[in-house]
This record gives C-alpha cells, structure tokens and sequence, in this order.
C-alpha cells in the first residue's frame, strides 16, 4: 500500500483554531456550556497508585459532581485501568454514567496483538463498556498503516458491544498531516471514536490538533455517511479551554455533534474548574478549590 | 447509547462596552493643532451604518478651510523637517503609544462610525495602525538607509486621502511615514468614517505634535477635489477607487506634484488541486468576507482547480453558513455593517446583474437586524470570465467562482483582469507556488494566506490598481526626493 498523505497546513489550521478561542462565551451560555462540558466529561484516573478506593470515590463524584448544585449533570463515564474496571462498573451501576478502559498496552502500546486483544477481552469481561485503545504508533510511523488498521479492526472485533475510542497520540505523530492520516485509518478501520491523547505525553489536545481531527471526522462523515465522535483528551485543565473544544466542535461539525455521545472530554482536573466556574457565575465570586472534593 | 443531552448551546450576546467611549457631541476641523470651527465649511452628521443613528456632527473643511490649512501646514514644516531625525521619530513613538492606550476606545469607534466587527478593528485595525508609526518612527532617524544611500529631502506638503474601509489604519498608513520623512501632511478622511481620524488628531495634540504638522479635514469628493487642486500642495497620496484615482491623476497632469494613488481591485484567489482545501476554505472565507468585503485587495475572484472544484465550493458553502452576521459591537461577529446606503445600493445592483447575466447565486440565510445596512455573505458559482460580478469590483461580502484546469490556465485568468492589486496562491507544493507568484502581475501576492497586512511589507498595485508603494522602506520613497533632483 502507497501512503497518501494528506496536506495540513499548520499556520492555516492553528490560526483558525485560536480564532475559536477568542470567541466570548459569557452569562447563559456560559452556565450552559459548563453543564454540557461536565456532561461530556470522562473522568479519568489512569495512576499506578489506583485503588478501588480511590476508584470508588471518583465514581461517586461522577455520579455527582455538586451536591451542592444539583443542575450540575452526572459525567458520561469513569475511565480507568482494565484492573480496576470492575470496581467502577460496580459502583456506577443504575447510575448511567459508563465504565470506560484504557487497553492495548496503554500508553505506549508496545505489546503484541495477542496480548492487546487479550486485555481488551479481559476489560470487557470485567465490565467496560467503552475500550479506549492506542494505535501501534511504532508501525505507523515506520510507514506501516495495514498493521496500524489492522490492529484496531482486531480490537473492534474484540469488542463486540462495547464502544471503541482509539487514541492516535497526537504528541507523537510529528504532524498534522500525520495526525489527519492516522485520524483517518482508524475511522475507516471501524473507530466510534477518534481520541487525540493518552495524556501521559508531552502535548495533548491542542487546539490545532482537536481542529484536524474534527475536520477529518466531518469529511469522513461526509463521504461515508457513518458518524464517528471525538474525544478531546490531555491538558484540557481549565473551564476556558473545556469551552474551547465545544466552540471547535461547534462550528466544525455542528450543534449535533454537542452530545456525549458524539464528543467527550478526558480529564481530571478540569471537573472541579468547570465547578467553580459554574459557582461563579451563580454568586459572582470565584471560590476557592477547597469548596469541592477532589474525588 | 443512553447519554444525551437536548441542549442546543448557542452563544449569549457578548456586546462591547461603549460606556468608555468619550465622544463629543461635535466635532471641528484640526488645522493649526487646535480644533476650529468651519469658516466656509459645513457641518454633517456621521451614522452608525448598524442603526442608522447619528453618532456626532462633523466639520467639513471648505476651501478656505484647506487654504488655512496649507498655510499652516507649510509654516510648520521647514521645522519639522529640520529637526534631527531621532526626535522626530519620538513624537511617532508617542502617537504609537497612545494609539495603543487608547486602542479600545478606538476600536469601538471604529465599529461604530463604520460598522465592522469589533473582533476586526480590535484585533487588525487598531494594531496594525499602532504598529505603523512604530515602524516608521524606526526609520526616521535611518532615512539614508531606506533609500539606499541617496541624499534626500521631504517632500514639502502632502495631501491625504483615505477610504471609509479602514479608516484609523489608512491614515497610519498615510501619515506615519510622511510624518517619519519630514513632511507635514493634510488628510481627508472619507465622509462617512471620520471620527477615529478625529481621535487621532487628539492623540496628536497629546503627543505634543508641533501645530501645523498634521491637519485632520473631513469632508466629501469635493473637498477631497480642493485638496488636490489646491496650491501649496507638494504631493498627492490617495487610496480609493480607480474613477477618482483617475480624475486626480488627470488634474495633476502637467503640475510638479508627487502622487501615489492605491486603488480598486478584482484579486485571484487561486486554489489548486493540491493545497490542503480546509486552510484554503478559511483563506476564502478571509479574503472576501473580512470587513463585509470592504478590501481593495479582496480575493473576490476565486480560481479553484476544476478537479476540486465541487468539493471546495460545498466546504465553502457550509463554512459560509457558520458566519455569525450582525451586531458589528457583538464579539462573536464574523460579518458587520455595510458602510453606507450608497455602498449597499452599489453591491445589490452588481449581484442582481451576476444573476441575471445567468451566474447562480447562494445567500446565507441569516436574520439581520431590520435598520441598518446589511448584506448576507453570497457566493456565485457558474461565472463566466466575461460576467460582471467577474470584472468589476463589488467591494462587498460577495465571491465569484471560476475554475481552470491546469497552471498555465490559473495564471493566464489571474492577469486577465484591468487590475492587479492582490492575489492569493493556495499548494503545498513550494516550487509551483513561487513560479506563480513570480507571473502574476499583482502588488502582494498571499501564499497559503490572505489578508495579512505588516508594516514592514509593501503594498500597491500593478495596472489600474495604481502606482506607489506603502508599508517598509519601499514606503518611504513616495515621501522623499532626492536632493538637487
């Protein structure tokens, strides 16, 4: 297979995606994007330190963010470690907020097929009802895009029912045409979600990055008819910058693309931002961040 | 899947404060360093093309007026030119400053008198006039240098006249480096956007111009007319349309004034089959929807690859659909005000020409406020090279689509054109991009951009788009001459 790379421009497309940032979201809609953003939070513990403690707690404030603020929605899903996918799958149940694994050798992916599909297997058997893979970035960047695709039609396989996330790393990928490419392999390989990071890397979803993958998504989409979503993940820490992927989701794909079905957020820190944010807004005073439980 | 919200999240109204804008209620001519009454002038109310409201009366200059003010101009100028470069360079460094302390203000105002968006004269307008009079306040002391070693003079007295589309940067544009080479300078602003040029004559009473220096007289074509006629006047500066660049330029014939004239425009905007088509969509979108189309360097003749073609114009198509047209005050805007009825009238008579001459037409279906002067972003594809809207400058948010199919075929339909100010080249492919641009005949030539203005960079036309050059060195010399030449 001949590589066809697509062209990117990245003064174009990183122009283009600061201009979003400059667009003002104040008052209504303001309240009303940080719902939406909560509402299409994965929030995500990925440590060697977990716990099912530590898990259990992180479910409870998914399920509720505020007590306080009972307008504030539950998150989409917890996303953690295969090991501990059983302990949230238990702990969110009834609740509608879903479980999520990372798998196939997460983060780097440096494991053969066998053992990617064996974790993948083993995820879902404990109770992920959402896998969030990494693409072989070893073969792709040695020019390998059929292992690449390869690997991730073996994992859809493996998936049966649940949904499917793959992580192309954009951090790793050197470009823009790069990241577009990839993007596009793992849509035609059967991806239900495009995800920029695993955020154990040195960038994550910038906004020029985020832009790529939406325009790839909606080209895909265009051509195809089949509907892929885009989680935006690494380094999304701040109410502003949460807002910020909504407006490139917004104006790239569409208002019905404003679903946790069609977009997430991977995050951590961010949820308690977008609470105090939201508090402000309310009281108008910021708060302090011990106003909220860390987990 | 189970997770799903109703929500349809739109952004609230995010209006800009006018509340610290400080504008009289009246304003007067800037002759002698002071704001005067009009001896034969009159006075005119200038609007808000967004509402139709008056926002302050405004002198216009007579000819007694302009008379007053050459002769004050040319008391002041021998001192001026007299004083060592470095110092005339720090009263540019102050005007620059205080353009930018009081940027916001300016900004507001800008939108206001004019109607474009505020994103647009906050981010673009305001800047790059600051930046102006930084540059050239740079080069005052570095003249030589500019013109590459020759003994030179300032001109003596030059007249300005500046279009309503950018009105603060046109006259930074103008007067920053005629100011930098020594001269003294009248400016007409046009007549429908004459209060940030108003404003600016405040800024130079602030920076302690000395009087006579800079003169501000609003007015209309007529007194734009006086201007140039007038005796005393050592050259001519104006950017405007090709009819009235024409009319100065005939009665200038025979008379020993400089001008430089910067005028209309029909720019290529070539996209070829290999240019990455999402980053050429929004350079479109730039080149032609940028301040409602009020650009003489617009890309208003789009040029796509016939093998991208369809694809292109439905990217297009849907990205023209995100344009957020409205409240120019509003900080999500994409597309303001038309900036006067006049100039509406002008876009609505060529656009239902393109219709009838058998182009198909597309509007984007937006609600715009009911007063006002308003234009929805259009886009005409089925053009023929001999159709109007392909030939004449419409100067507003309308683009029309040709296609071509090979290189030679792009360059030969770029320079079939009586213009040649601007044109834009959108490859990833470096060496075709500089063969091109070397075969055009246009001023600036974009690659895989549009609309992108710097100080240091020279701007100006080939053909009927006029002659002169502004922004860098290259902009010095049109306010120079050589000695004992």
């Amino acid at each position: 297979m001949i590589r066809r790379l697509p062209h990117v421009d990245r003064v174009g497309i990183e122009e283009r995606a600061a201009m979003l940032g400059k667009r003002s979201i104040k008052t209504t809609a303001k309240q009303q994007g940080i719902r939406l953003a909560v509402s299409m939070l994965d929030l995500t513990t990925l440590e060697g330190a977990d716990t099912p403690g530590k898990v259990r707690q992180l479910c409870a404030k998914a399920v509720c963010p505020a007590p306080t603020m009972p307008e504030i929605p539950s998150v989409a899903a917890i996303c953690v470690y295969p090991a501990l996918a059983g302990v949230a799958r238990g702990a969110l149940q009834g609740t509608g907020v879903r479980t999520a694994s990372v798998a196939t050798g997460f983060p780097s992916g440096q494991v053969g097929l066998d053992v990617k599909l064996r974790e993948t297997e083993d995820a879902i058997a404990a109770g992920a009802e959402e896998i969030d893979m990494v693409i072989s970035r070893e073969a792709f960047l040695a020019g390998d895009d059929a292992r690449v695709q390869e690997e991730i039609v073996r994992v859809k396989e493996a998936c049966g029912d649940a949904h499917l996330k793959v992580i192309v790393e954009t951090a790793e990928l050197g470009s823009y045409d790069h990241v577009r490419h990839a993007s596009m392999i793992s849509m035609e390989a059967g991806a239900d979600f495009v995800k920029t990071s695993t955020g154990k890397a040195a960038t994550g979803a910038t906004p020029g990055v985020c832009l790529v993958m939406l325009e790839a998504i909606r080209d895909y989409a265009e051509r195809t008819g089949r509907i892929v979503g885009f989680k935006a993940a690494g380094g999304v820490s701040t109410s502003k910058a949460a807002l910020h992927r909504l407006v490139l989701v917004k104006e790239t794909l569409g208002d019905e693309w404003l679903t946790a079905d069609r977009f997430r957020i991977g995050a951590s820190s961010v949820l308690n931002d977008l609470l105090m944010q939201y508090a402000k807004t309310e009281t108008g005073r910021y708060g302090r961040s011990e106003d909220f439980s860390k987990e | 899947m189970s997770v799903r919200t109703s929500i349809v999240w739109d952004y609230a109204p995010a209006p800009e404060a006018t509340d610290h804008v400080r504008l009289r209620d009246s304003y007067g001519l800037f002759v002698g360093g002071e704001f005067r009454d009009p001896v034969d002038g009159r006075r005119e109310p200038t609007i808000n093309p967004a509402t139709e409201e008056p926002l302050a009366e405004v002198a216009w200059a007579g000819p007694k007026d302009l008379e007053a003010a050459i002769e004050a101009a040319r008391a002041a100028q021998p001192a001026w030119a007299a004083l060592p470069g470095r110092e005339r360079a720090k009263y540019l460094f102050r005007v620059a400053r205080l353009i930018q302390e009081r940027a916001r203000e300016l900004a507001v105002v800008e939108s206001l008198d004019g109607g474009k968006p505020l994103r647009e004269s906050r981010d673009v307008d305001i800047p790059l006039a600051a930046a102006h009079f930084f540059h050239y306040a740079g080069w005052a002391d570095k003249l030589r240098y500019g013109v590459a070693g020759r003994e030179v003079e300032p001109m003596g007295v030059v007249g300005q006249i500046v279009p309503w589309n950018f009105p603060l940067l046109m006259a930074a544009w103008k007067l920053a480096p005629a100011l930098a080479c020594g001269n003294a300078a009248i400016l007409k602003p046009a007549e429908t956007t004459p209060l940030t040029a108003l404003l600016l004559a405040e800024i130079c009473q602030e920076a302690e111009l000395p009087a006579g220096v800079v003169a501000i007289v609003p007015g209309d074509g007529a007194t734009g007319a006086t201007l140039v006629r007038a005796p005393g006047i050592d050259k001519i500066a104006f950017t405007g349309s090709t009819g009235v660049g024409r009319d100065i330029q005939t009665a200038l014939a025979g008379r020993d004034v400089g001008l430089t004239l910067e005028l209309g425009g029909k720019s290529a905007n070539i996209v070829f089959e290999d240019a990455a088509l999402d980053q050429a969509v929004e350079g479109i979108v730039n080149g032609i929807f940028f301040n409602q189309g009020h650009v003489c360097c617009a890309g208003s003749r789009l040029l796509i690859q016939e093998s991208v073609a369809d694809q292109v114009v439905a990217k297009l198509w849907r990205r023209m659909g995100n344009l957020r047209v409205g409240d120019p005050l509003d900080k999500n805007t994409d597309v303001g005000a038309i900036n006067s009825a006049e100039q509406l009238a002008r876009i609505e008579a060529l656009v239902a020409a393109g219709e009838e001459e058998g182009a198909v037409r597309r509007t984007v279906a937006c609600d715009v406020p009911e007063r006002g002067y308003w234009f929805a972003p259009t886009l005409f594809t089925d053009v023929s090279p001999a159709h109007r809207i392909a030939v004449e400058e419409i100067f507003g948010p309308v683009v029309s689509v040709l296609t071509f199919r090979t290189q030679a075929e792009a360059i030969e339909k770029a320079n079939n054109s009586r213009y040649g100010l601007a044109a834009g080249i959108w490859t990833d492919k470096g060496a075709k991009a500089f063969e091109v641009a070397a075969a055009l005949q246009a001023g600036v030539v974009w690659q895989n951009t549009y609309n992108h203005f710097d100080p240091t960079a020279a701007f100006g036309g080939y053909k009927e788009s006029g002659f002169g050059r502004e922004g860098g060195p290259a902009g010095l010399r049109p306010y120079l001459r050589e000695k004992g030449a």
